[in-house]
């Protein structure tokens, strides 16, 4: 029973190849076998959002998916929105307005602000706490995440209309 | 943490869910979003041999709205309830209590079959399908039937749905006046302390019907008829929403955990009761 299989994944564009049982955990998959640290373990219980990463459009808990359930999607980590020489506006954002102190949550917290950007550009900061309330972080007391996220926001709503 | 192994299926419809099911009975099981089934397998509460991942079985993703009434596919996640502008503005309780489960990862991979089906008394939708009196559709080897919500929860985890069986949609009547989704929990994601959902109806000034039904204040969902009837005939006073929770508390059975002893619950549940009515009946 639950014998390896072959499984093929896209992360971050570049498709994964490999051979494992399907109860692997996505989180895993990224951490131990691939080596894409960027999501973290926060808790395993589906509830910090460290682990959270961009599953066909959605912002998902990798800990709280089975390797096999992404068999043939694409993944998308925070190795993915941007590096060390071209930072993603959240990530300039964070790092500008102090939006993290130890950074275990940053990684989830970064990747769930991507999609809550795509989904609402230009949110009230009721709405950033709504919609960041998968994500917990205990260093922070989170009104620095808030103001990187609304800032990153401006930024990036400025350069879609410079752009036009 | 880390399940124990399992064999793992992803079939491509229905037909092929059930001769998995036919084959293995209760060693096997389905799985929509997974958001309740994982992390139990994970603290190896769940003991699944066979898990069968419904992902790729068509038909069971869409939201029909007709003047019969809504039907929702089993795969529709909460995510796609609060999106979905049409549902919103002809049963907008449904998006109020979706807002209110888990938190945004959870709701992008959350389904109402799953909530429904688990018969898990803390999740939410069980209670809402019952204060609007819906149906659930499961399917099996004889073909389909259907299951009054309201007849659907027979203990913790233990429903009329037979193991060879898959819940495939849920249909609700359209909900008529206000209503309200009231929750309390003691932090996001959390099971509710307490939660009701109202749905009334208001002619001339005064209540003609009203439906009333509370979550994880007993092992199933409680559809508290006594304290609906409480409220028809008044003008949802101060005197009739007391009755309408006096009535409530004779119906529900709360047990000691660690969101509080008896007492407390009961104390909660008649706060988050009077408050759902107070506000569907300023909605009505």
């Amino acid at each position: 029973m639950g014998k390896k299989q072959h499984y093929s994944i896209t992360v971050n564009g570049k498709e994964e190849e490999f051979l494992t049982e399907p109860r692997e955990l996505l989180i895993y998959t990224l951490r131990e076998r691939l080596n894409i640290t960027g999501p973290h373990i926060g808790c395993d219980t589906s509830h910090c959002g460290a682990c959270t990463v961009t599953i066909d459009g959605k912002s998902v808990k990798a800990c709280t998916m089975f390797v096999a359930q992404a068999n043939g999607k694409d993944v998308t980590t925070i190795e993915g929105l941007g590096g060390p020489d071209d930072l993603h506006p959240l990530q300039t954002a964070f790092k500008e307005h102090h939006g993290l102190q130890c950074g275990y949550c940053t990684p989830g917290m970064i990747t769930r602000a991507t999609k809550l950007l795509e989904e609402n550009p230009d949110p009230t900061e009721e709405e950033i706490r709504f919609g960041m309330a998968g994500n917990i972080c205990r260093c922070t007391g989170y009104q620095n995440i808030v103001k990187s996220i609304q800032a990153a926001a401006a930024e990036m709503n400025a350069a879609k209309e410079a752009a036009e | 943490m880390i399940p124990a192994r399992f064999e793992y299926y992803r079939p491509k419809d229905i037909a092929g869910v059930l001769s998995i099911l036919e084959e293995h009975g209760d060693d096997a099981r389905v799985m929509a979003g997974g958001h309740s089934l994982i992390p139990m397998m994970k603290l190896r509460m769940a003991d699944v041999p066979h898990l069968i991942d419904l992902q790729d079985v068509g038909g069971m993703s869409d939201v029909e709205i007709s003047a019969a009434g809504i039907r929702i596919g089993a795969m529709v996640t909460q995510h796609d309830i609060i999106d979905n502008e049409a549902l919103a503005s002809v049963a907008p309780i449904l998006r109020e209590a979706a807002l209110q489960i888990a938190d945004p990862q959870v709701r992008y991979m959350g389904t109402v079959g799953g909530n429904v089906a688990n018969g898990d008394p803390g999740n939410d939708m069980p209670g809402l399908m019952q204060c609007l009196d819906a149906t659930f559709t499961v399917i099996g080897a004889d073909g389909e039937r259907e299951i009054p919500a309201r007849a659907f929860y027979e203990a913790a985890y233990m429903t009329a749905r037979e193991d060879e069986e898959v819940l495939t949609a849920v249909t609700v009547p359209i909900p008529k006046g206000g209503y309200a989704y009231e929750k309390q929990k003691r932090k996001i994601g959390d099971y509710a302390t307490a939660a009701a959902a109202v749905q009334i109806v208001k002619e001339g000034g005064s209540c003609v019907s009203a439906s009333i039904a509370m979550t994880n204040l007993s092992d199933i969902p409680i559809y508290s008829e006594a304290a609906g009837a409480a409220l028809v005939g008044t003008s949802v006073d101060d005197a009739a929403i007391r009755t309408a929770m006096e009535a409530m508390l004779g119906d529900i059975d709360p047990t000691e955990d660690n969101r509080g002893p008896v007492a407390f619950k009961k104390h909660v549940a008649g706060v988050i009761l009077r408050r759902a009515i107070e506000r569907a009946w300023s909605r009505a």
